[in-house]
């Protein structure tokens, strides 16, 4: 299996409040891997330090073995040099974050143009294939206030989708969602794992994780417990921690 | 006292003639403090620390002085460094700095008042922080730059009345030119005070009517 992304070490404290210690993580090409935790584990920063929107404070990070945020002596990469390596990972936010001024397509095909400089006529017809892929073809003139949230999660998802990224990251993208939409976030979500995309997704989503994970990481107090497929860690977890962590999940 | 009709009558088309001067100098003073003002606030935001430090000394330097203080340095200043400026553009810029340092401010805060996500999710996929700037989150500050910068191109207005004291031909010295010679100040002043209310109130309304057009989300 090729290797997109690699974690090794990873450290961050906010005002001396350690929330990662030394996190590792590897992902391959075409995998999904769910990452669940009790809230405070260290999942999100975790993630968000995975394409530098948080800056780790010791650790590595390579996307196809390239350093991220840093050139390859250890010095912080110039905001272009950063921005273009941001291009290639996708974000899913839990709270969507869609740009409010625009509608859903330009929503999706800013990227395209306005970083990977397509013609506008071409970046357009992109975000129209990626909304369609997210089924929402005839939703692509609304602005995001007048669609749901489980619409605008998808355009969300659509918006990452058209930077072609190497790896999509998923921060609780239907925990902020009324229940009776999670399901259309989760299906494509599904879609996208099925389809052979490599997901990272933060979620506590289990029919997600069972359906669709190829490994599941358990984190807690800032580090990664133990990582393995579904019905390993679910059906016979190896820590007492990520037991007790389930046994709470399923109450 | 009596109110001298006739000579509020005669005075009408003299202020008008003052007005217009004072409508010139004001909308050109409004486009070099929207457009300087934008421009450097947008500056005030950038990665570059000194861009950042030279616009918050030149906001202090507005704030912190008189805007009769202004008009003297640009009008008596610029020349002693070999710059000639007439009264008329000598007003013309000095109220134009002045806005443009009120306005700096004001889309400062209006765009760093833009909800944090919308950047975090523009540098998500990679877009540069020039790019998220002007299409991210300046677009959003417009619903709530546009009202103090009315108040501030209003402010312009009123301040136009200083460069009487340079003698600009606008509204204010038009009158004291009439009252010099008629000595009515009490009529004269008042249509004065009529003038620019009628001025100020057209500029309010097109404000009104700006914020109107602007897209809600």
């Amino acid at each position: 299996m090729t290797e997109v992304l690699r974690a090794t070490g990873i450290t961050k404290a906010y005002g001396g409040r350690t929330v990662l210690r030394d996190a590792s993580l590897t992902v391959d090409e075409g995998e999904t891997i769910v990452i669940i935790g009790p809230s405070g584990s260290g999942k999100t920063t975790l993630l968000r330090c995975l394409n530098w929107l948080e800056m780790p404070d010791a650790g590595t990070i390579t996307l196809r073995g390239e350093p991220i945020g840093r050139d390859a002596s250890g010095r912080l990469l110039g905001e272009a040099a950063l921005a273009r390596q941001r291009s290639r990972v996708g974000f899913v936010f839990q709270r969507f974050n869609l740009f409010a001024h625009l509608s859903a397509l330009e929503n999706v095909a800013i990227g395209p143009r306005r970083v990977l400089g397509l013609a506008p006529e071409e970046a357009r017809e992109r975000a129209r294939h990626e909304l369609g892929r997210v089924h929402l073809a005839s939703h692509v003139d609304k602005r995001p206030s007048q669609l749901s949230g489980g619409q605008q999660q998808r355009v969300a998802i659509a918006r990452a989708l058209a930077m072609k990224p190497e790896l999509i990251l998923f921060d609780e993208p239907t925990s902020a969602l009324d229940p009776e939409l999670v399901t259309e976030v989760v299906d494509v979500m599904r879609e996208l794992a099925l389809a052979g995309l490599t997901l990272v997704a933060v979620t506590h989503e289990m029919r997600f994780a069972r359906s669709a994970a190829d490994r599941v990481v358990f984190m807690d107090e800032g580090t990664v417990v133990e990582t393995g497929p579904p019905e390993r860690i679910f059906d016979a977890p190896l820590h007492e921690r990520t037991r007790r962590f389930l046994a709470h999940l399923h109450e | 006292m009596v109110f001298d009709w006739e000579l509020v009558r005669q005075s009408v088309p003299l202020l008008a003639a003052g007005l217009l001067t004072t409508i010139r100098i004001c909308s050109l003073a409004m486009v070099i403090g929207v457009v300087l003002g934008g421009v450097l606030g947008l500056v005030s935001l950038s990665r570059f620390a000194p861009a950042r430090w030279l616009v918050t000394a030149y906001v202090d330097f507005i704030r912190g002085t008189p805007l009769l203080i202004q008009i003297f340095l640009v009008y008596f200043a610029l020349p002693v460094v070999g710059i000639n400026l007439p009264e008329f553009w000598a007003g013309v810029i000095a109220l134009g700095l002045n806005a443009a340092g009120f306005i700096a401010e004001i889309v400062r805060a209006g765009v760093g008042s833009v909800e944090k996500g919308q950047a975090e999710a523009a540098r998500s996929i990679g877009m540069r922080h020039h790019q998220i700037l002007l299409h991210v989150l300046l677009p959003q500050s417009l619903r709530a730059v546009v009202p103090p910068t009315t108040n501030e191109l209003i402010t312009l207005v009123k301040g136009s009345a200083l460069l009487s004291v340079i003698s600009v031909y606008e509204l204010t010295r038009a009158g004291q030119a009439i009252i010099a010679v008629h000595f009515a100040p009490f009529e004269i002043f008042l249509m004065i005070a009529l003038y620019y209310y009628l001025t100020i109130s057209a500029l309010a309304w097109f404000s009104r009517w700006l914020e109107r057009r602007l897209p809600v989300w």
